[in-house]
């Protein structure tokens, strides 16, 4: 993976897109880089990109968030400081933007600057184990419905097929079919398979490049 | 069993509510319940059922109504503030002994209060709510898995017996993701004699109403009810005790704080304390047997909850205060850490602190 100057993460709500952002960024700042990491989120009440906000800042990456995220304030506002991902060419971004086309509204004011700019990455987040992306149809149903929303075409595609903590490597592998049906609907590549760590290892070559994650902690 | 999928716990009670054969929800939005309303545009139209935005929730709990009373099994949902509106509502459909599935995912209160995850409407749910003298069937899940369950046994019983059912569930419960099995299953359903569906000329017409002219007959109506819920009390208390075997002090939770008392029942354990668990999964009826046996052996009490102290009330009746009890909570949407569960145990443990 070599990362573009902007990397933007969307998809169907429930996709996994938070945690894959929240990876990613701390992958990019582990290799030296300047890294900022935006929240557009604007669907979610709760399990958001903030909960990871002491390990963001202990790995030196900017978290730029509402500062409504995680409060009791339900408005979906986004903070003047998100331009920074667009002005400050100087930092690598990653965007975590929200579900769906009513998710991706949130990122249409930023396009204009990301166009002109074109060192981007749009990457279509993909869990076959959601309810209504249960084959490449359905997502395929999603992904123009994102695009049309925010007017950016996506440029890749993240397979995330995944049960949480009961995630096993069967569970990736079920749905090989689908992530290659969905590569030559859309015509986009399949950029990476992320998998929990412990998984990943035991993943085989087929799911192309393979990129570990460590899941959001809860109490619970 | 049914491959698994991974889902949030308000989209799996909106399927298991289509699985269970409601064709009819009646909502309107609120955090952190909307995904149920989200789910029920995009899949009843697909299936012939009905999704209905209504004007507020007083108007969807009336569309309920309605439904119910054509014999059909409807629902709603909404959060706190949201079914304080319902309220009334409820209590019609009570005293018109119709059943249905009222879904509340808490939030703090009181009042507008916040969006975070609460249990403080454990009152307002078990108590009955609205005015009068009434009580709805009270289900709390842990999981998305039970989000889903619950759905239809809620139903079952509330037709069954004719109350509606309330799934009380919060805002992490709604939120979380889980994997879930769904596996296909004929909802069990029973007949409604009772319901207006047309009389074809072959019956007198059946009526559903809650008011009674004569106080003497309204008296009689509330009698027959309350011996349907003693039936309640005596046949459908559910919950789930954990490590209870050999305990000395038992924890009592439900919902989100149950699996935070889960994890600190494993640490006192690995401390040397012999501590256990009793989930309550039906809030009302309480099941106080489970309690009152917990109750011979185990020589303290903690309840864990995510609200000033409520179910404390039901605890201590339960055992008909014959061992302490204290309390361990927190509440306007912060949940207790296990440290803090671990804490209370320790502290009933040595004899100290109560509530």
């Amino acid at each position: 993976m070599t990362p573009k100057r902007m990397t933007l993460f969307a998809g169907h709500y429930g996709s996994g897109k938070t945690n894959i952002a929240v990876n990613y960024a701390l992958y990019l700042a582990a290799s030296g880089r300047r890294v900022a990491l935006g929240d557009l989120d604007i669907v979610n009440p709760y399990y958001r990109a903030k909960d990871s906000e002491r390990e963001l800042q202990a790995a030196g990456v900017r978290l730029i968030a509402s500062a409504y995220a995680n409060s009791n304030v339900d408005v979906p506002a986004l903070p003047q400081e998100m331009y920074a991902l667009t002005e400050d060419r100087s930092t690598f971004a990653v965007m975590d933007i929200g579900g769906d086309d009513r998710g991706a509204l949130a990122l249409g004011r930023y396009i204009p600057a990301i166009v002109e700019e074109n060192d981007y990455d749009f990457l279509f987040v993909f869990n076959r184990s959601r309810p209504l992306t249960r084959d490449a149809d359905s997502a395929m149903g999603v992904l123009r419905e994102i695009e049309d929303a925010c007017g950016l075409r996506f440029t890749g595609i993240v397979h995330n097929t995944n049960l949480g903590r009961e995630t096993t490597p069967d569970t990736v592998l079920s749905a090989l079919g689908a992530v290659r049906e969905l590569t030559q609907l859309s015509g986009l590549p399949l950029v990476f398979t992320a998998a929990r760590s412990d998984i990943a290892p035991l993943l085989p070559d087929q799911l192309g490049e393979i990129f570990p994650i460590t899941l959001q902690k809860t109490i619970w | 069993m049914a491959e698994k999928i991974l889902m949030k716990g308000n989209e799996a009670l909106a399927e298991a509510a289509i699985m269970a054969g409601c064709r009819h929800y009646f909502g309107y939005p609120i955090t952190p319940q909307t995904e149920v309303a989200a789910y029920m545009a995009k899949r009843m139209p697909k299936i012939g059922g009905t999704f209905l935005q209504a004007e507020s929730e007083i108007a969807a709990i009336n569309m309920v109504i309605g439904a119910a009373a054509a014999g059909k099994r409807a629902m709603t949902s909404s959060s706190s503030p949201g079914i304080s509106l319902k309220s009334e509502g409820i209590s019609y459909m009570a005293g018109c002994d119709l059943p249905g599935l009222i879904v509340n995912v808490q939030r703090g209160g009181p009042g507008l209060g916040g969006i975070q995850p609460s249990q403080s409407d454990y009152f307002q749910a078990t108590r009955g709510g609205g005015h009068g003298d009434y009580h709805l069937l009270v289900l709390a899940p842990s999981s998305v898995q039970e989000m889903a369950d619950l759905v239809f046994k809620g139903f079952e019983l509330s037709e069954k017996y004719r109350i509606p059912c309330m799934l009380l569930a919060d805002g992490t419960m709604g939120q979380m993701m889980e994997p879930v099995s769904l596996p296909e299953r004929t909802p069990e359903t029973v007949s409604k004699p009772w319901a207006l569906t047309g009389t074809n000329g072959q019956r007198k017409p059946n009526i559903i109403n809650s008011l009674a002219l004569a106080p003497h007959e309204l008296e009689a109506w509330n009698q027959v009810r309350f011996q349907r819920y003693a039936t309640v009390q005596e046949q459908e208390q559910m919950s789930e005790s954990y490590l209870m075997e050999d305990a000395e002090i038992c924890v009592v939770a439900f919902g989100i704080a149950a699996r935070v008392s889960q994890n600190a029942v494993d640490t006192a354990r690995a401390m040397g304390i012999r501590a256990g668990m009793i989930r309550p999964i039906t809030l009302w009826p309480f099941p106080e047997k489970a309690l009152k046996a917990a109750a011979e052996h185990c020589k303290a009490f903690v309840s864990v909850e995510l609200n000033m102290g409520q179910m404390i009330e039901d605890v201590r009746l339960s055992i008909e205060c014959k061992k302490p009890v204290s309390l361990c909570c927190r509440t306007g949407g912060m949940i207790p850490t296990p440290e803090e569960v671990v804490q209370a145990i320790v502290n009933v443990h040595q004899g100290g602190k109560q509530a």
